[in-house]
C-alpha cells in the first residue's frame, strides 16, 4: 500500500489515539451542468472517534452528514484533508486497497427495503461477505447462525428472503451484515429513522448491547437528537456541510451553545401537552429574537 | 433549452455526414465494376474505361471522396450514373409520396394509441387484457404483411380503395386521401402497438403518484384528473417511445411502397441500390437521415413543452 | 428465543417464499400462452432442422414444366412461380430464417450486452462515448442500411443480419444500461462494496440476475424483428438467389399474387406464426419475471407493509369513542370497517373504527404503521382504492351521510367542504404544471369564479399560508421549490375553498424538524382562525401533544384507546397505548461521555431506559 502513512503512534488499541480522524476534509461533487460550479457538501470537517466510542452526527436534510458517513466509507470523493483509519490514510486509497479494509469498517443504511438484495436468501446476504474473505461455506453457515442469534432473529430467517420480514427485522439483518468480519467502526446512517417507534427503542438497544459485548465504535448518523442523545457518548452538530458544535450528549441535548443546536432542540415537539405549550412559547420568543437580532445587524 | 438545441442541431449535421460518409465508403467498396454494369455486358473494354473516366472513378478514392463532400455541401447531390437525370429532381418527385404515408402513419399512431392506450390503462379486465394482447400480437407481425392483407382484401377483393398508385394532393385531396390511406394504415400497425403498450404503461405509473390522489382530494372529477393530468404526465415517454418508431417508419414505408406499387424514396432506393447507382443512393440516404434528423429535433420541443423541469434546464 | 409480537415475524410460514423462488422454467410451464408458443417455436425449429428428413425436393431447383404446379401428390402445397416445391421451400428457408436470426439475436448482444455493463457500472467518459455511439446509430433507418449493405457487400442473409445486429445492439446497450444504473443506485451495492466484493462479483451476483430478466424478453423481440426484417429485404428481392429464405418464398408469391394468391400465404402465415409465438412469449416472460416493474412492485410491497395489519380477531367490540356530543358535531363515524381482496380472502385493514369530530377541534389519530390510521382517513375522503371495500354504520358529515352519496355530489363535497393535506409534500404537486394553475383549478370548479379572481384570492391565500413572493410561487414549477415550501402551497390548496374538515395524514413527517415546527405553527393558526375540525394522522406523539385536543390511538385497525389529549398523556389506559409511550426515547438519560481505560472494554452504561421498557420489551 503505497498511500498509507504511519501513525506517531505506531500501534493500534493504545493510549488514546483515536480509531477514526477526520481531518479538514471537504467533499466536492462535480457539477452536471455546463460551466456550473462544483457542489460543495462537507467544508473542511474534522472529528474523530475512539475506539468502543458512539460519535453521533445530527443535523438537517442538506447538512452534509450523511455524505460524511459515504466519504469515511470510500464512497464520496474526498477533494481535500485526510481520513485516518488507525494511523493510516484512508480517504486516498484505491477501490482495491480499499478492499482490504472491509473487515474492519461496516455500514448499517437507512433503508432496510432497499439495502438488502431482494432477490438473495438472509443466508446468501450474511455469507457473502464472509466468502468473500475466504470463509468456507460450512464454516460461514455456522457463523450466520450466530449472527442470527446476535441479533435476536430466528435461527430458520436464513432460509427466508428480506421481504418476510417487517422494516425492524430487516434492520436487524442488516446490522448482522455488518458484524460479519468483526469489524472496529461500523458507520450507521439513519438506522432507525424509517423504523416505528417501538422498533426504534429495540434497535437502539441492540446497537448498545453489540458495542458492550464487542467494543466496536460507531458514526452514527441521524436527524433525531432524541435518538443521538441515547446512543451517543459524543455529538457533532452540522449545518450546511460544517460542524457547528460538538460535545457530550448531555450537554448537546440539553444546553447547547450554537444558536443553530439551540434551534433544533427547540423545534422537536415534546410528548407531553404542557411541557410542549411551554418549549413551544420559548420556540416562538426565541426564533422573534433571533429575527430581530438579524434586522438590528442588517441595518448596522 | 436553446443551447440544448442547437446542441442537438449540430449533433444532427454531424450524423448525416457520418452516415452518408459511412455510405459512400461501402458503396465505393463494392466488387462489381460499376461503369461495366452501366454500358453493358456487350460494351468493349475501352467504353468501359471512356466511361468510368467520364464519372471521375478512376481517380484515388481520397480524392474523390472529399470531391464528393464539397459539392454535397454546396447542395448539389449530382446526378444518377445511369440516366444521368439530376438526384434532386428524382428526389423531388418522390418525397411527396413518402411523406404523405409516413405523416398519415404518425397522425394515425399518435391518435389511436391515445384511445387505446388510456382505455388499457383506465379500464381493467377483458378490455384491457384484449388490448394488450393486440397490441403485442400487431407489434410482432411484420407491416408489409399487414400491407400485403389489406392490399389483398380491401383492395383487390372488395375494391374499396386503390391497390397501387398515388394520386398528388394538389390535384385532388379526396384521391390523395384515398391513395394514401392503406399505406398508412399497414404502416402506423407496429408503431401504434409499441406506443399503446408504452402509454397504457407509463398511465399506469402515473395513476399509483401521490398527486393524482390529492388531485382527486380536491373534488376534481374523474375524466379531468385522467385525461388532463396524467395523461400529460405519462406522455413524454410515449412520445419517446414514437419518436423511435418514426425511423422504423422510415424504413418500413420501402416494403409498403413496393406492395403498394408507389414510386416514393423507398423504391428508388431499392432500384438504386440494385444497380449500384451511387449518386442516387447517397441522395436518398441523406435525405432520410435530414428527415429522422428533423423529427427527433422536434420531438424533443415536444418533450421540452411537456415537461417543465426538461424546459427549465 | 422468543420475539416480541409487534416486531414479530408476518405471519407467512417458511414456505411462503417458494412460489417466488421457484424456478423460472416450472412458472413458463403454468402459463398457457408460454406453453403453446413454446410448443409452437420448438416444432418450427425442429421441423426446420429436419427438413432433409421430410422432404426429398430440392428447394432451389427450379422446373419450368412445375410451374404454379397446384397442390397434389406431388407438390403438397404446390410449387412456385419457378416450379420450385413449396413445402421444401417452407421447410430449408426456416432453417435460414431461424439461423439468420440468431446470428442477429448474437451479435446484438456480444455488442450490447458488455457495452451496457460497462457503461452502466462504470459510467464516466466511456458511458458518454456509448451514449454517442447508440444515439447516432438509433438514427438510421434499418431498412436503408441493409439495402447499402447488401448491395455493396453481399447478399448474403447472414451478413445482413450480422448488420442488424450491429444495427439494433444500441437497444441491448440501453436496456441493460438502464437496469445496471438502477441498480447500482440500490444501497445494496453499496453494502456489497464495503463488504469487500471485487467489481467483477458485484456485477456478477447483484447486477447481472437483475439484467437477465429483461434481456431474455429482449433476446425474443430482437429475434422477431430479425425475422420480420430478413423476409422484408429477401421481398425486396435483395436475397441470395442461392438461399431459400420465407421472404424470397413472399416475393415470387408477389409476382403471381392475381394468379396463385394462396402461395402469399402460406409464407405469410409461418411468419406471422413465428413473429407472434415470439412476441407472446416474451409478453409471458415479462409476466413472470417481472421485466421492468420490478421497481414498483417494490414500491407497492413497501406501501403494502405499511399499510397491513393481520387484525387479529379480537372477542372484545371495539369500543367507541363517545366525545361529549355538542351542537357543533361536524363528522360522526360508526363502525367503519375497510378490507382489501388477499387470495382465498379479504384482509381487514380497519376494524370497527368510531369517532366524532366537532367543530373547532382537532383530533389526533395515532398508530404505528399498519394500525389503519391512513386508510381510516382516506376512506372519509373517499379516495380508497377501487378494489377496496368500506362499509360503516354512519358516516355522517355536517347533517349529510357520506355513504349515499353519489360520485358527483361527493366531487362537490370533496375539497371544497372537507379537504386533505398529504405526507409527502414534494410528490403530491402535479410536476407537469404551474403551481398556480393546478390550485385555480379545482377552486374555479368549486366557486365558479374567473380565473383572474381565483388568482387574486389565491395570491392572498399563499402570503397567508408564510410565503414571502407569492406572484413568484404562483407561477412557479413543484420542481422549483423546496419541500416546506410545497408544504404550504398543499395546506393553501387545501383550506382555499374555506373547509370545515381537513384531514391532514402526517402532513410533517417528511420535513426537517425546523420546518415542522413553522408547519404545525400555521396548521394551528389556520385552525383557530377558521374554527375547522382537523384530524391529523400521526405517529409522533410529540406532534399530537403539539397540536391536538383529543387522540385516538389505533392498533391492527382498532381504536384501542381514546381520550382528551392531557389524560392520554397523563393516565394511559390501555397496555398498548402505554407500550407506546413508554418508547419515546425524549425523556432517557442521555448516554454518558466513554469512560475509557485502555484496553477494558467499556461496560459503564446505566440504563437509562423508562422503567416500564423492560416489561414490553
Amino acid at each position: 500500500m503505497i498511500s498509507t502513512v504511519e501513525a506517531p503512534s505506531g500501534s493500534h488499541g493504545g493510549s488514546g489515539s483515536p480509531l477514526l480522524s477526520i481531518e479538514g476534509v471537504t467533499v466536492q461533487y462535480p457539477s452536471k451542468g455546463w460551466r456550473k460550479p462544483a457542489f460543495t457538501a462537507l467544508k473542511g470537517i474534522s472529528l474523530d472517534i475512539q475506539p468502543g466510542e458512539t460519535m453521533g452526527l445530527v443535523g438537517e436534510s442538506g447538512s452534509g452528514k450523511t455524505t460524511l458517513g459515504r466519504a469515511v466509507l470510500g464512497l464520496a470523493p474526498v477533494t481535500a484533508g485526510a481520513i485516518r483509519y488507525d494511523g493510516k490514510v484512508i480517504s486516498s486509497m484505491n477501490r482495491k486497497e480499499r478492499r482490504s479494509l472491509s473487515d474492519e469498517i461496516q455500514v448499517v443504511f437507512q433503508d432496510p427495503y432497499t439495502s438488502l438484495n431482494p432477490a438473495l436468501t438472509v443466508l446468501d446476504i450474511l455469507a457473502e461477505p464472509l466468502m468473500t474473505a475466504g470463509t468456507g461455506r460450512a464454516a460461514a453457515e455456522q457463523r450466520v447462525t450466530d449472527l442470527l442469534e446476535q441479533v435476536h432473529l430466528p435461527k430458520d430467517a436464513a432460509t427466508r428472503l428480506p421481504r418476510e420480514f417487517s422494516g425492524g427485522q430487516r434492520q436487524r439483518i442488516a446490522i448482522a451484515r455488518a458484524l460479519c468480519r468483526d469489524p472496529r467502526l461500523i458507520v450507521c446512517d439513519e438506522p432507525v429513522s424509517a423504523l416505528d417507534l417501538s422498533n426504534q427503542s429495540r434497535v437502539l438497544d441492540l446497537f448498545i448491547e453489540i458495542q458492550e459485548r464487542t467494543g466496536v465504535s460507531y458514526l452514527f448518523v441521524t436527524h433525531d437528537l432524541s435518538v443521538v442523545r441515547y446512543i451517543s457518548h459524543r455529538v457533532a452538530v452540522m449545518y450546511k456541510g460544517e460542524i457547528v458544535e460538538s460535545g457530550t450528549a448531555d450537554k448537546i441535548t440539553s444546553n447547547p451553545d450554537a444558536s443553530y443546536t439551540q434551534r433544533l432542540l427547540l423545534a422537536a415537539p415534546v410528548p407531553d401537552p404542557e411541557r410542549q405549550a411551554v418549549r413551544r412559547a420559548t420556540r416562538q420568543q426565541f426564533n422573534a429574537q433571533l429575527r430581530m437580532a438579524e434586522a438590528t445587524g442588517q441595518a448596522n | 433549452m436553446v443551447v440544448f438545441l442547437i446542441r442537438r442541431l449540430l449533433a444532427g449535421i454531424l450524423l448525416v455526414i457520418l452516415v452518408a460518409s459511412a455510405t459512400y465508403i461501402m458503396l465505393n467498396f463494392t466488387g462489381s465494376d460499376v461503369a461495366r454494369n452501366i454500358v453493358g455486358e456487350t460494351a468493349t473494354p475501352e467504353q468501359a474505361m471512356a466511361k468510368a473516366a467520364e464519372l471521375g472513378l478512376d481517380r484515388p478514392i481520397g480524392v474523390r471522396y472529399f470531391d464528393w463532400l464539397g459539392t454535397t455541401f454546396t447542395g448539389n447531390l449530382g446526378k444518377s450514373w445511369f440516366n444521368s437525370v439530376p438526384v434532386s429532381t428524382t428526389l423531388l418527385t418522390a418525397l411527396p409520396v413518402t411523406l404523405s404515408i409516413i405523416l398519415g402513419a404518425l397522425i394515425l399512431s399518435a391518435m389511436v394509441s391515445v384511445v387505446l392506450g388510456s382505455i388499457a390503462a383506465v379500464r381493467a379486465g377483458w378490455l384491457d387484457k384484449s388490448i394488450q394482447v393486440g397490441a403485442v400480437l400487431a407489434d410482432s407481425i411484420p407491416g408489409f404483411l399487414v400491407a400485403l392483407i389489406l392490399a389483398m382484401v380491401v383492395a383487390v377483393n372488395l375494391g374499396w380503395l386503390p391497390a397501387t398508385g398515388f394520386v398528388p394532393f394538389q390535384r385532388s385531396v379526396v384521391e390523395w386521401l384515398r391513395s394514401i390511406t392503406l399505406p398508412s394504415i399497414a404502416l402506423a400497425f407496429g408503431a401504434t402497438a409499441a406506443t399503446t403498450q408504452q402509454l397504457r404503461g407509463s398511465m399506469l405509473d402515473v395513476l399509483r403518484l401521490d398527486f393524482v390522489r390529492t388531485l382527486r382530494s380536491r373534488g376534481l372529477s374523474d375524466r379531468r384528473v385522467i385525461f388532463k393530468h396524467v395523461l400529460r404526465n405519462a406522455a413524454p415517454p410515449a412520445l419517446t417511445v414514437l419518436s423511435l418508431q418514426f425511423i422504423g417508419l422510415v424504413g418500413g414505408a420501402v416494403i409498403v411502397e413496393k406492395v403498394f406499387g408507389l414510386r416514393g424514396i423507398g423504391s428508388i432506393a431499392t432500384s438504386a441500390a440494385v444497380q449500384g447507382d451511387a449518386p442516387v443512393v447517397l441522395g436518398v440516404v441523406i435525405v432520410m437521415v435530414v428527415i429522422v434528423v428533423a423529427v427527433n429535433l422536434i420531438a424533443d420541443l415536444a418533450y421540452g413543452w411537456l415537461n417543465p423541469k426538461v424546459r427549465a434546464e | 428465543m422468543t420475539i416480541p409480537p409487534i416486531d414479530g415475524i408476518v405471519a407467512a410460514p417458511a414456505g411462503g417464499n417458494i412460489a417466488r423462488k421457484r424456478h423460472v422454467a416450472v412458472q413458463v410451464l403454468q402459463d398457457p400462452v408460454a406453453i403453446c408458443s413454446l410448443a409452437i417455436l420448438l416444432i418450427l425449429i425442429l421441423v426446420s432442422v429436419l427438413a432433409p428428413f421430410l422432404t426429398d425436393q430440392d428447394p432451389l431447383k427450379s422446373s419450368l414444366a412445375q410451374t404454379l404446379a397446384p397442390m397434389g401428390q406431388e407438390h403438397l402445397l404446390g410449387a412456385d412461380g419457378v416450379g420450385r416445391d413449396v413445402v421444401a421451400r417452407l421447410l430449408y428457408g426456416g432453417q435460414t430464417s431461424l439461423a439468420a436470426a440468431l446470428v442477429a439475436v448474437g451479435v446484438a448482444f456480444a455488442v450490447g450486452l458488455p457495452a451496457g455493463l460497462l457503461g452502466g457500472y462504470y459510467r464516466g467518459r466511456a458511458d458518454a462515448i456509448l451514449a454517442w455511439a447508440s444515439n447516432f446509430m438509433m438514427a438510421v433507418p434499418a431498412i436503408i442500411v441493409l439495402l447499402v449493405v447488401m448491395a455493396a457487400v453481399s447478399q448474403s442473409t447472414y451478413v445482413a443480419m450480422v448488420v442488424l445486429g450491429l444495427i439494433v445492439s444500441p437497444s441491448v446497450y440501453r436496456l441493460v444500461r438502464a437496469s445496471v444504473v438502477s441498480v447500482r443506485e440500490e444501497l445494496f451495492v453499496d453494502a456489497a462494496r464495503v463488504s469487500g466484493l471485487s467489481d467483477a462479483r458485484i456485477i456478477r451476483r447483484h447486477i447481472l440476475p437483475v439484467v437477465q430478466a429483461p434481456s431474455i424478453i429482449q433476446a425474443a423481440q430482437i429475434f422477431g424483428v430479425s425475422i420480420g426484417i430478413q423476409a422484408g429485404i429477401a421481398f425486396l428481392g435483395l436475397g441470395s438467389p442461392n438461399e431459400a429464405s420465407w421472404g424470397a418464398m413472399l416475393n415470387d408469391a408477389f409476382a403471381n399474387i392475381y394468379v396463385a394468391p394462396l402461395l402469399l400465404l402460406w409464407p405469410g402465415l409461418i411468419i406471422c406464426l413465428t413473429t407472434a409465438s415470439l412476441a407472446l412469449l416474451a409478453n409471458s416472460l415479462r409476466d413472470i419475471l417481472g421485466g421492468s416493474r420490478k421497481r414498483t412492485q417494490r414500491h407497492l410491497e413497501r406501501k403494502r407493509d405499511a399499510e397491513s395489519s393481520s387484525a387479529r380477531e379480537a372477542s372484545t367490540p371495539a369500543p367507541a369513542d363517545y366525545a361529549p356530543v355538542a351542537e357543533d358535531v361536524l363528522l360522526v363515524v360508526e363502525n367503519l370497517k375497510v378490507n382489501y381482496p388477499v387470495d382465498g380472502g379479504r384482509r381487514t385493514v380497519v376494524d370497527g373504527v368510531s369517532l366524532t369530530v366537532s367543530r373547532g377541534q382537532v383530533l389526533g389519530l395515532v398508530g404505528e404503521s399498519g394500525s389503519g390510521k391512513s386508510q381510516t382517513a382516506f376512506s372519509l375522503l373517499g379516495l380508497l382504492p377501487p378494489e377496496a371495500r368500506v362499509s360503516a354504520e354512519r358516516l355522517h358529515f355536517d347533517g349529510v351521510e357520506l355513504n349515499s352519496l353519489g360520485r358527483g355530489a361527493m366531487n362537490r363535497l370533496r375539497g371544497k367542504r372537507i379537504a386533505y393535506v398529504p405526507q409527502e409534500p414534494m410528490s403530491n404537486l402535479d410536476p407537469a404544471f404551474s403551481i398556480g394553475s393546478q390550485l385555480a383549478e379545482p377552486l374555479r370548479q368549486h366557486l365558479k369564479i374567473s380565473a383572474k379572481e381565483a388568482r387574486t384570492r389565491l395570491l392572498g391565500l399563499l402570503e397567508r399560508v408564510g410565503i414571502n413572493d407569492p406572484a413568484r410561487v404562483y407561477d412557479s414549477y413543484p420542481h422549483q421549490v423546496s419541500g416546506g415550501m410545497a408544504q404550504r402551497v398543499l395546506i393553501a390548496g387545501a383550506i382555499s375553498c374555506d373547509p370545515d374538515l381537513l384531514i391532514a395524514d402526517e402532513p410533517t413527517t417528511a420535513l426537517d424538524v425546523t420546518v415542522q415546527a413553522e408547519i404545525l405553527d400555521l396548521i394551528r393558526s389556520l385552525q383557530a382562525e377558521r374554527n375547522m375540525g382537523v384530524i391529523l394522522v400521526t405517529h409522533d406523539f410529540g406532534v399530537v401533544a403539539d397540536l391536538c385536543d383529543r387522540v385516538a390511538v389505533m392498533h391492527t385497525g382498532k381504536i384501542v384507546e381514546a381520550a382528551e389529549v392531557r389524560d392520554l398523556f397523563a393516565n394511559p389506559q390501555d397496555p398498548y397505548t402505554r407500550m407506546l409511550l413508554s418508547s419515546t426515547l425524549e425523556g432517557a438519560t442521555p448516554r454518558p461521555p466513554l469512560n475509557r481505560k485502555p484496553g477494558v472494554p467499556n461496560s459503564t452504561r446505566p440504563n437509562p431506559a423508562l422503567p416500564n421498557r423492560a416489561q414490553t420489551a
